[in-house]
């Protein structure tokens, strides 16, 4: 509860009584959905020629409230103001005659199309009933130059980078007339020098007095583009702040209403019990070459082992080996002392393998399956799932209700589709689901990825928790606060070997990363 | 409440199919210079005397009995993800060899009957799983493979019918394996009409029926009970969820294929053991084909499947009365085609009304909690709060 709202004094001359009035201003705006309130009394104020972000956890409203000031849907409550006059939209195009813009986050652009077709789709100039191409053609080169966008009409959306495309977005909301535009999560897709090169655009964009609201959690890139940040938690807007003067965690803390928790955990929990052994494990991909390359690797009870390495060096065929997904070329799997090299993935989850799967849409949920169904998946053979042949319904039912509770899943039921949750609800549905089997060895690969701050604190308590209960943990991630933060020791993961073992505690990101890219030597610090 | 719920989006797709589908073929008949409505008159017109309403309903049931088991053997690899297209094959094949061994042996009643029912069941069953072995062992699809098969089987079929197990004398029209003796047919279920107090009409209503609906319950229990049918279910939603969840993939393929054939063998036995008693050169053909149509309107689930395979046979009823009242019999055709077209794109609305409306539910649990009123701290320190507090 450190700073809501009092940041927001800091915010450069924020007069009401002034001159020009608010390019966008909501008031007060509800909107419920059956049995929900999706929005709540929600305060915003955007002057003309700013940027101006919305930065909220996943699924704290910003979407909803972006839907209804671009027409989507109607407020319950409140008045959507646009220079002082008060609107009313029925559809989107009300909102864009009225000169607002979305640029959504997943593209909406025909590929096998020029650029040219592409913006004039929807509104083609016309003459005499045929598409006037080099009318459409003038207005976009003009809008390409005043903006710096730098297009060329005449080339096939499918041949262009992601950040040509969305400048192509762009465009397309300048072509109809939007003198505000919203960008919904505009550099989730980007790469970071895309991203310097559209926050250049936005600065264009100012420049010529255009208004710009920038949707995003990513709140380093937030501060470095925002001329003010309107905060949202919960459906409803907790403050404003002046990214000159707040920092990254500060903002983190209104977002998630308290403070943050570091991943931090520095008692030793480590016991003389081995669960997990790999010998000599290579894994050879179809071409003959070594993916993973002679790794050993001991994991004890209640001991953390963390695997370090730029992605795609592999980190996940080693995962898929130690699961029993990836036949091995040579080298043997211990689980304790039981030799598991030639098990099935049902043996060996049944013997006490938990698994947070990386990519948990293609291999740890059934998103068109009920919650409950998921809750069994992996765990079928077992209580409460099973009875013998069959599936104990009601008691999978009830357990799912109590994963539910303990894990914090939010959702209105066990019967609920898996595709109804949020990505941090999905996964703390999963984590939950592998712990409550007590598993002697977790594989958490990348367990916090694409969650939300809220629920990457509430994951990195619960593996703290059961590695403080002797769970042994093999930790694979990209995140290296995560892994410095939770792990007891580190490997080093470098084109299939294990080049360095270091000790986390005295290790920081920067010198993580130089292991990492091999630019350092590859003698053990330990 | 949440049953009704459920219900609401699996009903909604096949009705809207079906009224889709009627208004289309209605459009069709019009342009066609055929008066909708009376072929529709044609249609329920199912006669004047009891006995002759009586008829033309054992006739839809008899049809629909086997156009069921062929929408279960559809659905069983559909449900895994699996394009079973060989059923027509793999019943024809069944339903000769059944027949030739039906009618080389005699055996006491109940049991000259599970004689056929395994012999259809296993060959069934075995035509399938050269489907399934070619999969798993030389990664070919088994929409390709089964395909092939047909054409095979049909073969095969053929040479055995005028082959080894010709019954009848050469010269005659229509070529018929040996006639089962009558311990090895079904009785019919017209007692019970009759103590419905229903007219005991001249046709027969196959005893098959029971044998149908126990199949049909099975299957019902056995996808949606078991921990075999939650592998395979598993297996249809998401193979690398399944894969990662500890289902052996391959002999997934294998048993559901083997469980898809054995169902599909089943199919011929209804006619084969209630009216024919020999498979002769016009046996019933086609059923494999349109079980997939059943299948898809029934959205692969037992009790849809049976309403589907109602309407069908329905359908197929009323083609004789229509072409006795001069309608063109590809009357039917176009409605029947019609419908797969219009369930296939209802199923894929339902499926995303469903989404939308599973999606709307998210706002529900994750945004602000409507009961929670005014945002409350959490008293100070305790992490377990401060972990429920924080997640939105």
């Amino acid at each position: 509860m450190a700073a809501t709202g009092a940041i927001g004094a800091g915010a450069a001359g924020a007069t009401p009584g002034g001159t020009a009035p608010y390019a966008v201003e909501l008031r007060g705006i509800t909107k419920r959905f059956p049995g929900v309130v999706a929005n709540r009394d929600i305060e915003l104020r955007v002057r003309r020629g700013e940027v101006h972000a919305i930065v909220g956890e996943n699924g704290a409203g910003k979407s909803t409230l972006m839907k209804t000031l671009y027409g989507m849907h109607r407020p319950d409550e409140g008045a959507i103001l646009l220079d002082g006059r008060e609107v009313h939209f029925r559809s989107p195009a009300d909102a864009i005659a009225a000169g607002i813009g979305m640029v959504h986050q997943h593209f909406m652009l025909a590929d096998n199309f020029t650029v040219l077709e592409n913006i004039v789709l929807g509104s083609e100039p016309t003459t005499a009933g045929r598409l006037d191409r080099a009318e459409g053609r003038r207005r976009i080169l003009e809008i390409s130059d005043r903006y710096a966008l730098g297009l060329d009409p005449d080339v096939l959306v499918e041949d262009l980078g992601v950040g040509d495309r969305q400048r192509v977005e762009i465009a397309k909301v300048l072509y109809r007339g939007a003198t505000t535009l919203i960008l919904d999560e505009p550099t989730a897709v980007l790469v970071p020098q895309e991203v310097d090169e559209l926050f250049g655009n936005l600065a264009e964009l100012k420049r010529e007095g255009l208004t710009v609201i920038f949707i995003s959690h990513k709140l380093d890139e937030v501060r470095k583009v925002a001329d003010a940040i309107t905060v949202i938690r919960r459906g409803t807007t907790v403050g404003e702040a002046d990214p000159k003067t707040t920092t990254a965690r500060e903002l983190a803390e209104m977002m998630v209403g308290s403070e943050l928790p570091s991943p931090g955990a520095r008692t030793s929990t480590v016991r003389d019990t081995v669960v997990l052994d790999l010998r000599n494990l290579t894994v050879t991909a179809p071409g003959g070459r070594a993916v993973v390359d002679d790794v050993s690797l001991v994991v004890h009870e209640g001991e953390v082992v963390g695997i370090a390495g730029v992605e795609g060096n592999g980190q996940a065929e080693l995962v898929d080996a130690i699961m029993g997904l990836r036949p091995l070329t040579s080298g043997s799997t211990w689980l304790g002392d039981e030799d598991i090299t030639s098990w099935s993935t049902r043996t060996r989850r049944e013997s006490g393998l938990g698994f947070i799967p990386e990519d948990r849409h293609r291999q740890g949920m059934l998103l068109d399956a009920t919650l409950w169904e998921n809750r069994i998946l992996g765990h079928q053979t077992r209580p409460p799932a099973a009875k013998g042949w069959f599936i104990d319904r009601k008691a999978s039912r009830a357990d799912t209700e109590r994963v539910m509770k303990d894990y914090d899943v939010r959702a209105p039921g066990p019967d609920t589709l898996a595709v109804a949750l949020s990505g941090g609800n999905q996964q703390k549905l999963i984590v939950g689901r592998e712990m409550s089997s007590s598993p002697r060895l977790l594989i958490a690969a990348h367990p916090t990825r694409g969650v939300d701050v809220g629920a990457q604190a509430a994951i990195w308590g619960l593996l703290k928790d059961a590695r403080a209960e002797g769970m042994g943990i093999l930790l694979i991630s990209a995140d290296l606060d995560e892994l410095i933060g939770l792990s007891d020791t580190l490997q080093v993961m470098l084109r299939g070997r294990l080049v360095a073992t270091l000790d986390p505690s005295h290790l920081t990101p920067e010198e993580l990363g130089g292991h990492m890219t091999g630019a350092r030597p590859s003698a053990g610090v330990a | 409440m949440s049953g009704l719920r459920r219900l609401g989006p699996a009903l909604f797709a096949p009705v809207l199919a079906v009224v889709v589908a009627v208004v289309i073929s209605s459009a069709v008949m019009a342009a066609l210079q055929v008066n909708p409505l009376r072929v529709f008159e044609v249609m329920f017109d199912f006669g004047d005397t009891p006995a002759q309403q009586v008829t033309a309903l054992v006739v839809i049931v008899n049809r629909a009995i086997p156009l069921f088991l062929a929408g279960l053997a559809v659905a069983v690899a559909f449900r895994m993800g699996l394009f079973n297209i060989g059923v027509e094959g793999q019943y024809r094949l069944a339903t000769i060899m059944a027949a030739a061994a039906g009618a080389a042996v005699s055996l006491p009643a109940p049991l000259h009957v599970v004689l056929i029912v395994v012999v259809a069941m296993l060959v069934g069953a075995l035509w399938a799983g050269i489907v399934a072995v070619l999969k798993v062992t030389r990664g070919v699809s088994e929409v390709i493979s089964s395909i092939m098969l047909n054409f095979v089987a049909l073969g095969l079929a053929s040479y055995f019918l005028t082959g080894p197990f010709r019954g009848t004398k050469a010269g005659t029209q229509i070529v018929s394996t040996k006639e089962i003796p009558e311990s090895g047919w079904v009785p019919s279920l017209n007692g019970i009409l009759g103590a419905l107090g229903l007219a005991n009409p001249p046709r027969q209503l196959y005893g098959f029926l029971v044998i149908a609906l126990v199949a049909g319950i099975v299957v019902a229990i056995l996808l949606n009970r078991t921990r075999f049918g939650f592998d395979l279910r598993a297996s249809g939603l998401s193979a690398s969820a399944a894969i990662a969840s500890g289902v052996d993939a391959r002999a997934m393929v294998v048993k559901t294929m083997l469980l898809s054939g054995a169902i599909a063998g089943l199919i011929g036995l209804p006619d084969l053991l209630g009216s024919t008693h020999a498979y002769t050169t016009n046996f019933t053909a086609g059923l494999g084909f349109l079980g997939i149509a059943v299948s898809l309107l029934g959205r692969n689930r037992p009790g849809g499947i049976a309403l589907a395979a109602l309407l069908f046979a329905f359908l197929d009823r009323s083609l004789v009365p229509l072409q006795i009242a001069d309608f063109p019999a590809s009357v039917v055709t176009i409605f029947q085609g019609t419908i797969v077209l219009a369930v296939v794109i209802a199923n894929e609305v339902a499926r995303r009304v469903t989404r939308r409306a599973a999606e709307r539910g998210t706002a529900e649990a994750t945004a602000a909690e409507p009961h929670a009123g005014p945002h409350v701290t959490p008293p100070a320190g305790g992490s377990t709060d401060a972990r429920q507090e924080v997640q939105a």
